[in-house]
């Protein structure tokens, strides 16, 4: 039962992307193309919304009774510049990036479990061969 | 429900973004999708052999029931909240992705040419498919968080390295768009 808030999250979370039309192919490619202003929009307004509650949540607890902490990146320039562009080739040729993928599957779209598959053999290829790559 | 059925515009539907991770910070977790890649490695035994995947993916349990319902919502946006899709694309997108091969864009949410099975059984639409998976599996992990952990979490909790992230995301995907797209369609 304790997981029940998850598969809420979850939930609205699906709903959302599909809702927003964040989940399509055609949405990420006209974003790339500078096109509309849709994309920019949600990722611009949630960005704006999210340091607002982030600063205004200080001083609460989080429901655990700790602080509510976002987890800090690692220094670095190179393994974000290299992995972001390498993940930025893959999010506007399948159109999905790691929700939507998921978020798809639900609306009938199966052949993203081939995405999801091979997405899940990038990972583990990252995983073989990360101490030979810069970062 | 009229407001309901329609798609929902970017003001209504960033901020709930930001409600999304909010509420995961709250409880003590954080938003990042590509991480379940990572765990779904971990559940498959890699960590037998691969120090990477050597962790215990019980603790991510929890962000696993998120993709669980991530996967029920898009089931009952698109089959209970949505009407017939017409997304609202530019007519010079529409236009554009016509001399490309693609017809009737915005007519479903993804595009039938790449994702219908029709597509998937020729060796060029499995293969666009394929690599496009591999390379966000792969720099998703390389780069240390995708949209929801970088573009979202990583910008709202004013992180540097989080916004080269994000330029690294704009870069790739602009050169697969502007200058990979034309070799490969029309």
């Amino acid at each position: 039962m304790k997981y029940i808030k998850f598969l809420f999250v979850g939930i609205i979370f699906g709903i959302v992307l599909v809702k927003s039309e964040a989940v399509s192919w055609y949405r990420i490619y006209e974003m790339f193309k500078f096109e509309s202003f849709h994309m920019y929009g949600i990722i611009g307004s949630a960005v704006i919304s999210g340091i607002v509650l982030l600063l205004l949540s200080k001083n609460i607890k989080n429901s655990n009774g700790g602080l509510m902490t976002v987890p800090k990146k690692d220094r670095g320039l190179t393994r974000y510049l290299l992995g972001g562009t390498i993940f930025g080739l893959g999010w506007a040729l399948s159109g999905a990036c790691p929700g939507p993928m998921y978020i798809l599957v639900g609306t009938g779209a199966f052949s993203m479990l081939i995405v999801i598959l091979a997405a899940i053999l990038g990972t583990f290829v990252y995983g073989i061969i990360k101490d030979r790559l810069p970062h | 429900m009229e407001y309901i059925l329609q798609p929902w515009p970017w003001y209504v539907s960033g901020p709930l973004i930001a409600i999304i991770m909010f509420t995961l910070i709250y409880f003590g977790k954080t938003f990042g999708m590509s991480s379940n890649l990572r765990t779904l490695c971990a559940i498959g035994g890699a960590g037998r052999k691969v120090k990477f995947f050597d962790f215990d993916w019980r603790s991510q349990y929890w962000n696993l029931i998120i993709v669980v319902g991530a996967v029920i919502g898009g089931f009952i946006a698109h089959f209970y909240l949505s009407e017939p899709i017409h997304i609202n694309l530019n007519p010079d997108t529409v236009e554009k992705l016509h001399t490309l091969g693609f017809e009737n864009a915005g007519q479903a949410l993804l595009p039938p040419e790449l994702f219908s099975w029709d597509a998937v059984f020729s060796i060029k639409g499995l293969a666009i498919l394929i690599i496009g998976g591999f390379l966000v599996g792969f720099g998703t992990r390389y780069a240390g968080g995708c949209t929801s952990g970088h573009a979202i979490t990583g910008l709202s909790s004013l992180q540097l390295p989080s916004l080269i992230a994000v330029v690294g995301f704009f870069i790739g995907g602009l050169i697969m768009i502007h200058l990979i797209f034309p070799l490969i369609f029309g």
